[in-house]
This record gives structure tokens, C-alpha cells and sequence, in this order.
């Protein structure tokens, strides 16, 4: 038992857990806090705006794998954390968000809890829906075992984001600490190892299956199933197509990766998918995004499903197997099992069916075109980065074309706003994926539109000195929606069209960053190479044509075999 | 035809404020419907018991239960099902009789529902009725003839028959 202020313990308390950085903005209402980063091993990095500093939280969660901490102030500091903090939940990331209170007691009594004091928001109340679990510490004695619980519920079972909420005078209280292991939740008991008789029955299917198909999802990034994944998909000879989240859970080089479905999946992902008799899907949700219509979603196949969270069973998809269970821990029993039955085989004709088809459906690209089209650009970018370079990006066309024609090789690798589909994410969550990374290139892959949300984050970027690469995809305009506008609308551009754009240039030098621009293939990779080897954050803008659509596409409504445009 | 009947769900969560928050919240994020819901102690001191009565069909009262489960301060779910307990509700109906011949038929319709009347005045009559809920609403359905003033409804609270139980050994 030490004694020492609320401030003190949660400092002490986050330093216990192994947090080495906190994204944040500091008020009024988390003073007592701030104060001890004058003097504190734990590096704060000052944001510009409290939703950039969740964002970069969730990015550093991204990339590292570790929980992710973000801080802001009482009232519209902790308001301006809500999308960062959807953002993790929609996306199952360990972020832990910080938030000052107004006093829960003190002789101030207008300036307490409930009588809407100066910059009082009930976040809990606000927060309640969109966050694994969230916490409001009544006494400065709660902080050690508030904390310790908070990050296991974040990184354990399905991860997610978890508040917790400090009033100021519970900051400054001081009292006794007690630091010992004190997690105790009767309530929650995540699940991990698979049962075995369904793990049976799973294997039972795969290996009578003829076409079994894997849809690898987020899933087995979290759990570190990467290679277990690898090691199921060769045995059984079967390809792998990823979810959107899944992108980066297997080599997308690898002859059996289909690349990512849904509605601007990959066509060969998309046609394989609804020819399989067998789907094994790992740590996927099935979101509307990624099934299209359900009627036609692998409708002829036996599903298996492995999630670790059992409301994910039946939620949007019936299933013949469903498994409860740690995705790594079912891949790898899975994988024994199957190994006693299955001889490794050297091809299949279903194996001479995905080979077709991708020969097909991806044709390689015909001749070296010197036009900034994105699906040259995405390519080329490939090729200049090397394969741990951390690729995040914005939301909309430029998030799409990265997740058709970006390769992703490692899992961690392609960090993107999937479930809440946030504009602005990018930029941030690049920075936070930096400090993770500090020795390895991360690159945001950005519309001019969503880049200008959360644009200010280079003031961040430049004065803590966490450099990266911004390549903006400049059409001028909301070029998704446009897109929408286009083909459902009849062309008529309502309110989509951004008019005067900053010259990205000049923004990037007015923060002290460095700006280039690329009109061409080839002055696009002198660009890159130069930002590479750049110390200080770079902001490349690519003007690209304002009408271009980002094809193949499920038209709403219809099923993932429907799609339209070439690849 | 799906089975659309009201289902009965009970739940242990902890006696702490803001879970009655979090679990209607829930609710209301995930589009389930409560038709009532019933919370008071139990045995166990730091424990709450909640009743919930949700109609749907099978698939949603499977995510219902589960959605649940995920609560980090819900201890345990149960569904309970119908054949298997015993289920009350209390309602306290303000009834308009100011004719003194109408009171004597409400006093012989309250003796048959095995009711009280808890309070009299010269315009009304207070009565107290426990029972199933479809018993209630028969005996609110006589009590229309008359006049209902005021109702007070508990929602209805349940427990398994026999020795099972939800309880948790600690």
C-alpha cells in the first residue's frame, strides 16, 4: 500500500499495463493528470483535435497489437473522442479512452455531476453503446483495479474500446494504493478453446469437401492466426478470400489468395465464394458490406463458422458448424486434426478452377499505361514499398481502390476505418501506427475529401516528430458519393463538389511538413522515393480525373456474384 | 407461422448503478423490443434480478440472450421457458364506481379474481390483483365495463418450477 494522489495511481497504474504513449488533449477537468507529464517516463503526444488523438490510438492498436490510450478533457473533449471511440468498436480494437469529469463532490456544489456544470457531458451515458464497457471511478482507491480491468476487457475476447471516466476530484484525491492483481468480473469469461466435437464435425466437412473456400476476416489478425491460416489453406488446397478487415491475414501473392470480397471485393473472390460446397469462414462478422444480399451469399455451401464472440453465431448468417473459439487456437486444432486424415496434395481441380478463374477475372494490366489511373498508382505503390511498410487509409474511393489493387502481405499491414467507414481516419491512424513502427514507412492512402477532416493532425506529425507519407488522390470532390450520385442519381451533383481545394503544397509547408506533387506515373514514383527517404512528414498530391469510378461493384441489393465493371 | 409469443428471460447482473442503463440500451441499439421488464434484489446481495419479456421470433431471442451475455455486468442470462415456471404480475386498477350498485358487482368480480380492494372513496375503488398476466387482462377487461381510472401494472417476474434455479454458488 503506497499513498499517493488518483492522478499519481493512474499514471502508475497505465505504466503497469506497458503503456509507453497517450494520444490526447489535455482541459481543465484532466489537469491533475497533464501535470504529471511534466516530469514522466510515459510520452504524450499532443494532438490537434481529440478525434485524430483516438484515431492515432486505435492506429497504434492497429499495427502493434497492444491496447492503444487516448485522454481528453471533460464535456467536448470527451464528445470529440465519440467517432474515434465507434471507430474502435465497429472494428474490434483495443482502445483505452481517458476522460476527465467535473467533480463528483466538493464544496463547489454547482460545480458537481448532474447540475450541468462548465464543460459536464454524461459520457458515460453517450458512450454506453459504443464501447465494450465503460467505467466511471467514484474514488481515487478504484483507479488501480478500474484500470487493470479496463485493458483486460479491451484486448481480451473480442477486443474493444473502453472508457473510463475520472472526476477531477477524484484525481486529486490521495489516498492508499493497493497495485496487486485484482481482476475479478464474474460477468465476463470470453471463451477460447474450441470444443472439440465441432472441431470434428469441421473437419469432417472440409475434407469431404470438393471446392472448400476460406473467408479469412479481422479476426485472424487479432488473434495472430496468420500462419495457422496459411497452414490450414495449403493442406486443403483451398483459396482464401479475406473480409475487408481481413485484408492482410494471408500473403495476397499467395497463389490461393481470392484477395477480399464484397461490394468492391474482388471479382474472382466474389465468383469463388458462390461456387464453394464448403465455406471455413475465421473471425468474420459476414457485414452487409461483405455478403451483399444474403440470399444468394454462398447460398449452395456448408458453412463452418470460428468467432470468438458467440453473438456473432446466427447474427447475420445460419451456419452448419459453428465455433466458439480464439481463431489461432481453431485453426491450429483444426489443423492437426485434418492432417491425420488429409494427405498434402499438389493440385485439385478445384485448385485448376481458381487458377482459370483468376486468369480470368484479374487479367494483368495491358501494357504500362503513363495515365494516373488508381489502379496503376495502387501498383506501383506496391512495388516501391517494402512488404512491412504499414499502409492506412481514408474513406471512399481511395479506401476501395487500395483494397482492390494494394497487395497486402502481412497481417497489421493495411489498417483501414472498415465497420464505421470514418473520412478522416487515415491520417491519424497513420500516425499512430508510426510511433508503433518507428522503423518502418507508413504510407496514408487519402482522398483530398476525407483528408482535409482530419488534416490538422500535421501539426501533430510535425512538431512530434512522427514522419509519414500522405498520398492524396485528388479529384476535388466527394468522390464515392459522387460515384453514388453518378450511377443512382442520374448524375446530378448535389452538394458533393468541394470547389476551392487547398493547394497541398503550400498546407503541407504552412505546417512545416514537405509537399510534392505528381502528375505523372513516373513523377508519382520519384515522389514516393523521395518521401521515403524523407525525415519529415510528406503530403504527395495526385491530381486524378474527377468522374472516375471505382469498379468492379455490387450494385446495393444485390448478391457478391453480381457485380459489375471489370477489374 | 414463427412462434411470436412473449418470451421470458431472467437475469442475474450486478447491483451497481448504470446497468439497468446498459442493458436498455441495449436494447434499444440492437432493435429488440421489451414489452416489461421487472428489476428488484435477491438473495445475494451484490446481485440483481431482472425479468424481461420480449416478443420475436426464435432467432431473435437467441441474440436477445446472447447480446446479453456480452454485457460485462450481466453475471448470467436464462431463458425460461414457459411450461417450466411459475410467472406473476401485480396490477393495482382505480376503478370509477360511483353507483353503489355498480360497487357490489366490481367487490363480487374482485372476489372471484381472488383480488383486494386496498382503497375505497365515494367516486372509486382501489383494488389489488396478482396473478398471470393473462389473468390481469381479463379481469381488466370486465373492469372496462365500469370505468378504469388509473392502472399501475408491475410487468411480470418469474422463477423456474422445482429445485432449478439461475442462481450462482459464489
Amino acid at each position: 500500500m503506497t499513498e499517493m494522489s488518483g492522478a499519481k495511481a493512474l499514471i502508475e497504474s497505465l505504466e503497469k499495463q506497458k503503456t509507453e504513449v497517450i494520444f490526447g488533449i489535455l482541459g481543465g477537468a484532466v489537469l491533475p493528470i497533464y501535470d504529471l507529464f511534466y516530469k514522466s517516463k510515459l510520452r504524450h503526444i499532443l494532438c490537434r483535435h481529440e478525434q485524430g488523438a483516438a484515431h492515432a490510438a486505435d492506429g497504434y492498436a492497429r499495427a502493434s497489437g497492444k491496447a492503444g490510450v487516448c485522454m481528453a478533457t471533460s464535456g467536448p473533449g470527451a464528445t470529440n473522442l465519440v467517432t474515434g471511440i465507434t471507430n474502435a468498436y465497429m472494428d474490434s480494437s483495443p482502445v483505452i479512452a481517458l476522460t476527465g469529469q467535473v467533480p463528483s463532490t466538493g464544496s463547489n456544489t454547482s460545480y458537481v455531476i448532474g447540475r450541468d456544470a462548465f464543460q459536464e457531458a454524461d459520457i458515460i451515458g453517450i458512450t454506453t453503446p459504443i464501447t465494450k464497457h465503460n467505467f466511471q471511478v467514484r474514488s481515487a482507491a478504484e483507479i488501480p483495479k478500474t484500470v487493470q480491468t479496463a485493458f483486460y476487457i479491451a484486448t481480451t475476447g473480442r477486443p474493444g474500446p473502453v472508457v473510463i471516466d475520472i472526476p477531477k476530484n477524484v484525481q486529486t484525491e490521495v489516498t492508499d494504493m493497493d497495485f496487486s492483481n485484482g481482476i475479478q468480473i464474474r460477468g465476463y469469461k470470453p471463451t477460447s478453446n474450441p470444443h472439440p466435437l465441432q472441431i470434428r464435425k469441421a473437419a469432417e466437412l472440409l475434407a469431404e469437401a470438393e471446392r472448400p473456400i476460406i473467408l479469412a476476416g479481422g479476426g485472424v489478425i487479432t488473434s495472430n492466426a496468420s500462419s495457422e491460416l496459411l497452414e490450414v489453406a495449403e493442406l486443403l488446397l483451398a483459396p482464401v478470400a479475406t473480409s475487408f478487415m481481413g485484408k492482410g491475414s494471408f500473403p495476397e501473392i499467395n497463389p490461393l489468395s481470392l484477395g477480399s470480397i464484397g461490394m468492391h471485393g474482388n471479382p474472382v473472390a466474389n465468383k469463388l465464394l458462390c461456387e464453394a460446397d464448403v465455406v471455413l469462414a475465421v473471425g468474420t462478422r459476414f457485414s452487409d458490406r461483405s455478403t451483399g444480399n444474403l440470399g444468394s451469399f454462398c447460398a449452395p455451401a456448408k458453412k463452418i463458422h470460428i468467432d470468438i464472440d458467440t453473438a456473432e453465431i446466427g447474427k447475420n448468417i445460419d451456419v452448419d458448424v459453428p465455433i466458439v473459439a480464439d481463431a489461432k487456437k481453431a485453426l491450429k486444432a483444426l489443423y492437426e486434426r485434418l492432417a491425420k486424415q488429409l494427405k498434402k496434395k499438389k493440385s485439385s481441380a478445384w485448385k485448376k478452377r481458381v487458377k482459370e478463374a483468376k486468369e480470368q477475372l484479374n487479367p494483368p494490366s495491358k501494357g504500362e499505361s503513363k495515365d494516373l489511373k488508381p489502379k496503376a498508382l495502387m501498383q506501383e505503390l506496391r512495388k516501391l514499398l517494402p512488404e512491412n511498410a504499414i499502409v492506412t487509409t481514408e474513406v471512399g474511393q481511395n479506401q476501395m481502390w487500395a483494397a482492390l489493387y494494394f497487395n497486402a502481405l502481412k497481417p497489421r499491414t493495411f489498417i483501414s476505418s472498415g465497420g464505421l467507414g470514418t473520412m478522416g481516419f487515415g491520417f491519424p491512424a497513420s500516425i499512430g501506427a508510426k510511433v508503433a513502427c518507428p522503423d518502418r514507412p507508413v504510407v496514408d492512402i487519402a482522398g483530398d475529401g476525407s483528408f482535409r477532416m482530419t488534416e490538422q493532425e500535421l501539426g501533430t506529425s510535425v512538431t512530434e516528430d512522427i514522419p509519414v507519407i500522405v498520398i492524396v488522390l485528388n479529384n476535388s470532390v466527394l468522390g464515392m458519393v459522387a460515384q453514388w450520385q453518378r450511377m443512382f442519381f442520374k448524375g446530378r451533383y448535389a452538394a458533393v463538389k468541394l470547389g476551392s481545394v487547398p493547394d497541398f503544397i503550400k498546407l503541407a509547408e504552412a505546417y512545416g511538413a514537405q509537399g510534392l506533387r505528381a502528375a505523372s506515373i513516373t513523377e508519382f514514383t520519384k515522389a514516393v522515393k523521395i518521401a521515403l527517404k524523407s525525415s519529415v512528414t510528406t503530403v504527395i498530391d495526385v491530381p486524378i480525373a474527377l468522374e472516375e469510378d471505382v469498379v468492379p461493384m455490387v450494385p446495393p441489393g444485390c448478391g457478391i456474384n453480381e457485380q459489375i465493371g471489370d477489374y | 407461422m414463427e412462434n411470436r409469443r412473449t418470451k421470458v428471460i431472467a437475469a442475474l447482473v450486478e447491483n451497481k448503478p448504470g446497468v439497468l442503463h446498459s442493458i436498455a440500451n441495449m436494447f434499444r441499439r440492437r432493435d429488440f423490443n421489451i414489452e416489461s421488464i421487472t428489476v428488484g434484489p435477491t438473495e445475494q446481495e451484490d446481485l440483481s434480478r431482472m425479468t424481461i419479456t420480449v416478443k420475436g421470433d426464435e432467432k431473435t431471442l437467441e441474440q436477445v440472450v446472447k447480446q446479453m451475455n456480452k454485457l460485462v455486468d450481466v453475471v448470467k442470462v436464462s431463458r425460461l421457458e414457459p411450461e417450466n415456471i411459475v410467472t406473476r404480475e401485480l396490477a393495482l386498477i382505480k376503478v370509477n364506481v360511483p353507483d353503489t350498485r355498480n360497487r357490489s358487482d366490481v367487490i363480487n368480480c374482485v372476489e372471484v379474481f381472488r383480488g383486494r380492494v386496498v382503497d375505497v372513496s365515494p367516486e372509486s375503488l382501489t383494488i389489488e390483483i396478482t396473478g398471470t398476466p393473462d389473468k390481469i387482462d381479463a379481469f381488466l377487461n370486465l373492469m372496462r365495463i365500469y370505468g378504469i381510472m388509473e392502472l399501475a401494472r408491475t410487468g411480470l417476474t418469474a422463477l423456474s418450477r422445482g429445485v432449478r434455479s439461475i442462481r450462482i454458488e459464489e
